[in-house]
């Protein structure tokens, strides 16, 4: 039988059914792409959902010598405790607040940079600062955090450039000081990322109708009257669709700066969740109260993505699922 | 027709008028003021960097006395000397080359075998597997659950544990499909006719059409690869010999990082006991190793420049 003409009808028909049928003459006919496709869906299906079988340790008092059988069920007993904990408690502000604060600033400035560069009629000035403002995203935490922390050494050159301008008379310990945790987490990913997140917006500006400016021009608008009501309006989309992505990732205040810039005098403000399930689980072995806190981070973080979606599509944007 | 070309005049003559008012003063300290902080930028962005290769540069017991910033004061090829010659970072750096490789081969052959498929109209699992692929980027089932699953599998202790997870993204996968929807089907059905099946229709016409995406996703995975330290501190820690380049870095990191905050624990385990070694510092070592852990990357980036910023976006369309 020739195949292409065995699948010309079938497809038309497909639509109109909806739910396509499948028979066997289809699986024999597309067996190379199965066999090219169905190792890798065991694949992702092994090391992404088989996993989630794990996640019956959050309701055990999980003890890795006993089998499965053997395992004490307690039901609901990690949450309760969980949310009575203050150490818990204290994680989860941390997380939301390091999170709220990571966005807001990286929204704004990577909006704010990619105004200014927009701005910059010389191309190749315009590349050059470009290409400069990546270079910290290739970077590693673990050596942006070396960085971070000798910048903010009590010797390093921040202090040093504070000192000299008599802003300060005394050093600033920086890493030492819980109030200042938050901020410093918040300015390294400024940092690394502002110049990174400036790319979407640019192409957004760039898809702008230049006919919109020169229609501006003539009307006298000033540059800043052009910024505000045709190239923020222009990019709008983009920043509404990327901030209702991020809703999704509310939990995620990141682990590798708070990890890596975290030390014992600060940890009351340092501790994320993730640094909570690593502490719990990995390093002291209760593995059950570990599992409970990443469910937890889990299952806000999906229902905050069917939200955003769900809002998305009352928006009238593109749905995201 | 005749209303709408009046209109423009007027209003023109209006707009120059108020340019006339304001001046030509206006542009000038606008661009001025931009290029200063675009300059700013720049000094934030490099400085760091350029005195991190500065101090790797410079003898370890001089940097000590500090005022080192874009210039060292007594030059010096000890600290990289130093990391050579003790086998530990050297291995670590021949550990990381190779799991960036292997991964990047890997991902860049199975990611975009998998598009072409799921890029296939006719093909019948195309919506399933495309959703369960999607669904992994918004859920995963944690840190611990999956612990558990690589000491099942026996991938803790082995190298295989830095390749193995980590095969194909779905965002990747997007990316590439995507991509591969804009190759002229023609190319595909006239290939069918010559007689291909699919396989060597993805190998022989997809897979060498994708460059530039490619180029992007190879760029990202091997970043990752490359800089990714959190495996080998979970899965690997007690095997040396399988120590990434990274994670020797964070264990130098995290002891200097101490030793900052007491002093008493850089006598005792920071510094060498051998008084020959004394120019190099375990800052000096630091900023060297630094240096060798990032330089691989920064040379290759800007030349895919054109590449990523076009992959971005596509990526973006649909994430």
């Amino acid at each position: 039988m020739d195949e292409t003409l065995l699948q010309e009808p079938i497809v038309p028909k497909a639509k109109k059914q909806k739910r396509q049928r499948i028979t066997w003459s289809m699986i024999k006919d597309q067996r190379q792409l199965i066999f090219m496709s169905v190792p890798l869906l065991a694949y992702i299906i092994l090391f992404a959902y088989v996993p989630v079988w794990g996640w019956t340790m959050a309701f055990q008092n999980y003890k890795p010598a006993r089998s499965f059988g053997q395992q004490e069920w307690v039901g609901f007993k990690q949450f309760k405790f969980l949310f009575t904990d203050d150490s818990f408690m204290r994680v989860l502000r941390n997380t939301l607040g390091m999170s709220i604060i990571n966005l807001i600033l990286g929204f704004v400035t990577a909006i704010v940079l990619a105004l200014l560069l927009n701005e910059i009629k010389k191309l190749f000035w315009k590349r050059t600062v470009q290409t400069i403002s990546y270079l910290p995203h290739f970077l590693s935490w673990i050596i942006v955090t070396g960085i971070v922390a000798t910048s903010l050494a009590s010797d390093g050159i921040v202090n040093d450039i504070l000192m000299r301008l008599h802003f300060i008379k005394e050093p600033i310990l920086w890493l030492s000081e819980g109030k200042y945790f938050w901020g410093v987490v918040g300015a390294s990913h400024v940092w690394k990322e502002v110049g990174w997140n400036t790319i979407i917006y640019l192409a957004a500006m760039a898809a702008i109708d230049p006919a919109l400016y020169e229609a501006a021009d003539i009307d006298g608008a000033s540059r800043y009257r052009k910024m505000f009501h045709v190239t923020l309006p222009g990019i709008k989309p983009t920043i509404v669709i990327l901030l209702i992505m991020s809703i999704g990732h509310i939990l995620e205040a990141g682990f590798e700066v708070q990890y890596l810039l975290g030390n014992g005098l600060v940890v009351d403000w340092a501790e994320t969740i993730d640094i909570f399930v690593l502490k719990y689980g990995i390093a002291q072995g209760n593995y059950s109260l570990a599992t409970a806190g990443g469910i937890f981070k889990t299952v806000v973080s999906v229902t905050m993505l069917l939200f955003a979606n769900w809002i998305a599509k009352r928006l009238g944007e593109e749905r995201l699922l | 027709m005749a209303n709408q070309s009046v209109t423009p005049e007027r209003v023109s003559a209006a707009a120059l008028q108020s340019r006339v008012g304001r001046g030509k003063l206006e542009p000038v300290i606008f661009n001025t003021l931009n290029t200063l902080f675009m300059i700013f930028l720049v000094v934030v962005t490099l400085y760091p960097f350029l005195n991190t290769i500065v101090v790797s540069l410079n003898a370890g017991n001089d940097t000590i006395r500090g005022g080192i910033y874009l210039w060292p004061r007594q030059f010096t090829l000890q600290n990289y000397k130093a990391i050579f010659v003790s086998g530990t970072i050297y291995d670590a750096f021949l550990v990381s080359v190779a799991r960036t490789v292997l991964s990047t081969i890997l991902n860049l052959f199975l990611t975009t075998m998998l598009a072409y498929t799921l890029s296939r109209r006719e093909y019948v699992f195309r919506k399933s597997i495309t959703f369960i692929f999607v669904l992994t980027m918004y859920f995963n089932a944690g840190l611990i659950p999956g612990y558990f699953l690589m000491k099942d599998l026996h991938l803790i202790n082995t190298f295989w544990v830095y390749v193995i997870p980590s095969m194909i993204s779905a965002f990747n996968l997007i990316v590439i499909r995507t991509y591969i929807g804009t190759i002229p089907e023609s190319l595909v059905e006239s290939a069918r006719i010559d007689g291909a099946g699919d396989f060597k229709i993805f190998w022989t016409i997809i897979f060498p059409l994708c460059k530039p995406v490619l180029a992007t996703i190879a760029l990202f995975v091997a970043v990752g690869a490359w800089n990714s330290w959190f495996d080998a501190f979970l899965y690997t820690s007690s095997r040396q010999e399988l120590s990434t380049l990274q994670y020797e870095l964070m264990k130098l990191l995290s002891s200097s990082m101490n030793a900052n905050s007491n002093p008493a624990v850089a006598n005792g385990a920071g510094m060498t006991q051998d008084s020959a070694a004394s120019m190099v510092t375990p800052l000096s070592i630091r900023a060297a190793v630094t240096v060798v852990a990032s330089v691989p990357i920064l040379l290759v980036y800007p030349f895919m420049q054109k590449y990523f910023v076009v992959g971005l976006n596509v990526g973006s369309v649909k994430e």
